[in-house]
């Protein structure tokens, strides 16, 4: 028993995060679609996330896994600025989408957010119809120019969202009125709308039941093909299930990174191992 | 005893009956095996238990005896008198009464000559001496009887507990009721009033008539008008002002909270606010000087130097200034529903890209905006019912017009007009007044009954 628990405290606190291992990188630069280097994040005086280097591909989905608050959302927030939102967050280091830098004062992050969506992991439509949260960003970003193209984005989008079919004669209800799990979809319906690039998911389906989890992860893999997915999630499961690849996050470093397989059967970090085996978090 | 002797007395009970019924559970309890006494609450539970029987019986007496008490000595002391005097009646009985009141009260008794003064002021002195020493022995022995009964109740399976949790629950009753039969009572006597003044005066006539003129004559053989009671004007003025005073405060109210609760930096905020809403509590008083003697003036000689007509007196001066006054009705509760606007929303509009502003004219205010109509709603009645600054700032002359530049008065100026100065009680003059507060409160009632059901509409979205 005790030397469980010393074997526990020696895992955690003794070995030595010095570098990433895996392959954070890719290699043809024509399939990078995100990356970071050298990527910290501070919340006032305290940093979150210590030197990430990441490349992110096209067309994959990455999924992002670790212990609570060793800074999944955090990084997956700096990819698109919501960070900017938070008074005392700062972000540095260099974090480009297409070559470019998104920090860089050219960029607004306005746009950035258009290209780069986010999903939450609440639910949390507009208290709007279906049709108007769907609507939103197209009519923020002057998407469309009559009501007629308007129509068919929102059918386009709910229907890629595999929502339609089930609100198709409800579309004027309030979207706060659809069960969590389509209200979900709905949320995913709504960013895919504005046609971003990159979609960044915050434990989706975290508050959702298997059957709608399964919807949900059935849908990203459709996706994957239009958009590159980055995910963060608490189930190795799920990560297992629909990721091309998986990042280990452990107290604001990135531990490793390998093709998902690889870290699930194969991890190369022994902290990786402690993880997926279930020795904590 | 005199009514505060007994009061102590009660109160020495009181606190005499808790240590006798907390004494009483532990003698009649046992202490089983593990250390723990075999009550079924604990001690003190029973001392409270005795003491409030022993004192809420007592009291309750002695409130309802003090309130009949004066009835009956009067009655009393009036069949002794002489029938001679009695055939005279109440009303110079009442004079009487009174002054032997006054004479027993300051003890000059001895001043009387007239000998049915006397003989009256000595009856008076013996019922009232009488039922004193009634009051005391009756409060007192039902307070003593209560004690030992609740002494003897006391066996270790009395759910004392749940009797001090009954009472308490009782009291509270009694003190929401007190609240509310305040309010029915007021609203009944207003109607009651109001139903007197429509006996002289038609409701159509007030409700419909253009001209308001109380002045009647005070008696029946003096000329004058028999007065205009066409509340219109009033009712239009309130309107004006009111409506003035919103369009002032909704936007800056509006404005302000949307600048404290999006953008201002959380040190500004803890500052502004509580700034903010010291304007609540400025006297309305303070108000009235400032509009009559600051804004009104400023705004005539504004006015004139436009080339505008401006009564020294303006509906635009007091309406200013009152939307300043309820500015803070405006921008606090809106600041609080807006801030109650789940931080998940603003993050999905700024994750699909909007901006800021955009965010907060498209999500945060459509999903406030019920909370901040109820705001509005409570400072529009309170807008209707402000009297002070209208007193001082926008006169009294009931003027039916729509013009912010000219003098008009409202419901509750003209309220307070009617009932001050000299005024027989029963004249339209004066039961005008209770016409009119029965107009304004359903007025602001029906705002409330609005604003209440807004917020609560409100509340069931995200709960
Ligand atoms: N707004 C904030 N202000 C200050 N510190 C924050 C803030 N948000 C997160 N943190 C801190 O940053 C660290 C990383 O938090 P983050 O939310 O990124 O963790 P996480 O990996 O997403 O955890 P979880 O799995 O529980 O969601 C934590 O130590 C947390 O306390
Ligand atoms: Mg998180």
């Amino acid at each position: 028993m005790s030397t469980e628990i010393a074997d526990k405290n020696r895992d955690e606190f003794d070995i030595e995060i010095l570098n990433t291992v895996g392959k954070p990188f890719i290699d043809k630069p024509e399939d990078i679609k995100m990356a970071t280097r050298d990527c910290d994040v501070f919340y006032g005086d305290k940093q979150a996330i210590f030197g990430v280097d990441l490349d992110i591909g096209k067309n994959e989905i990455i999924a992002m896994i670790g212990p609570s608050g060793c800074g999944k959302s955090t990084y997956l927030r700096a990819l698109n600025r919501m960070n900017d939102t938070i008074e005392i967050c700062r972000v540095s280091g260099s974090l480009t989408l297409d070559g470019q830098d998104i920090y860089s004062k050219k960029q607004d992050p306005v746009l950035l957010r258009a290209r780069v969506g986010m999903v939450f992991q609440k639910p949390n439509p507009f208290p709007k119809s279906i049709y108007d949260n769907v609507a939103y960003g197209a009519r923020l970003h002057g998407l469309v120019s009559n009501k007629a193209d308007l129509d068919d984005l929102v059918e386009a989008s709910l229907t890629k969202a595999g929502l339609f079919k089930e609100v198709k004669d409800n579309l004027q209800k309030p979207g706060t009125g659809l069960s969590g799990g389509q209200q979900q979809r709905l949320c995913i319906a709504r960013t895919i709308a504005v046609d971003p690039e990159v979609i960044l998911m915050d434990e989706p389906t975290s508050a959702l039941d298997p059957i709608a989890t399964a919807i949900i992860e059935e849908l990203m893999d459709e996706l994957r093909h239009n958009y590159t997915i980055a995910i963060v999630t608490h189930s190795m499961q799920q990560a297992a299930r629909i990721s091309q690849r998986t990042a280990y996050f452990h107290l604001g470093k990135l531990v490793e990174v390998n093709a998902t397989n690889d870290v699930f059967t194969n991890p190369e970090h022994q902290l990786t191992e402690n993880y997926i085996t279930g020795r904590f978090g | 005893m005199p009514l505060n002797t007994i009061l102590i007395t009660l109160l020495l009970l009181l606190v005499f009956s808790y240590f006798i019924g907390k004494g009483r559970a532990i003698a009649v309890s046992t202490t089983k095996s593990n250390g723990r006494r075999n009550l079924h609450s604990l001690p003190s539970y029973y001392g409270y238990m005795v003491a409030l029987w022993t004192v809420i019986p007592a009291i309750a007496i002695l409130v309802i005896w003090t309130i009949f008490e004066t009835q009956i000595v009067s009655s009393l002391t009036f069949s002794s008198l002489p029938a001679e005097l009695q055939q005279e009646g109440q009303s110079s009985f009442g004079l009487l009464l009174n002054e032997v009141k006054n004479a027993v009260q300051s003890g000059q008794v001895d001043s009387f000559t007239d000998p049915v003064k006397i003989a009256a002021a000595e009856r008076y002195e013996s019922v009232r001496s009488i039922s004193l020493l009634a009051k005391t022995v009756v409060v007192l022995g039902v307070a003593l009887v209560c004690l030992y009964l609740g002494w003897r109740y006391i066996k270790p399976e009395t759910q004392a507990r749940n009797k001090v949790e009954s009472i308490a629950r009782w009291a509270m009753i009694l003190c929401a009721s007190i609240a509310i039969l305040t309010t029915v009572g007021i609203v009944f006597s207003v109607i009651f009033e109001s139903v007197l003044f429509f006996k002289s005066v038609s409701i159509t006539e007030f409700l419909f008539g253009t001209k308001w003129s109380p002045q009647t004559s005070i008696r029946a053989d003096q000329a004058g008008s028999s007065g205009a009671f066409g509340a219109v004007p009033l009712f239009v003025g309130t309107l004006l002002i009111s409506l003035i005073a919103l369009i002032i405060a909704v936007p800056l109210g509006l404005m302000s909270a949307i600048y404290l609760s999006e953008y201002a930096s959380s040190r500004f905020r803890s500052f502004a606010k509580p700034t903010l809403e010291i304007l609540a509590g400025i006297p309305t008083v303070v108000y009235g000087f400032f509009a009559a003697l600051t804004v009104a003036p400023f705004i005539r000689n504004l006015g004139e130097s436009l080339g505008l007509t401006v009564a020294s007196e303006s509906a635009l001066a007091a309406g200013l200034v009152m939307g300043i006054m309820i500015i803070p009705f405006v921008s606090s509760l809106s600041d609080d529903v807006i801030n109650a606007v789940p931080q998940s929303l603003r993050d999905g509009s700024f994750g699909m890209g909007a901006t800021k502003s955009e965010t907060i004219k498209q999500v945060v205010i459509p999903a406030a905006l019920p909370g901040i109509i109820g705001g509005v709603l409570l400072a529009a009645s309170r807008a209707i019912g402000e009297t002070m600054i209208v007193v001082m700032a926008a006169g009294l002359s009931a003027n039916l017009t729509f013009n912010p530049l000219e003098a008009v008065t409202t419901v509750t100026v003209q309220i307070v007009t009617l009932l001050t100065g000299d005024q027989e009680f029963d004249s339209p003059k004066t039961l005008a007044a209770f016409a009119l507060g029965l107009g304004l409160f359903l007025i602001t009632l029906l705002l409330n009954v609005i604003a209440l059901h807004v917020i609560r509409k409100y509340r069931e979205q995200y709960d």
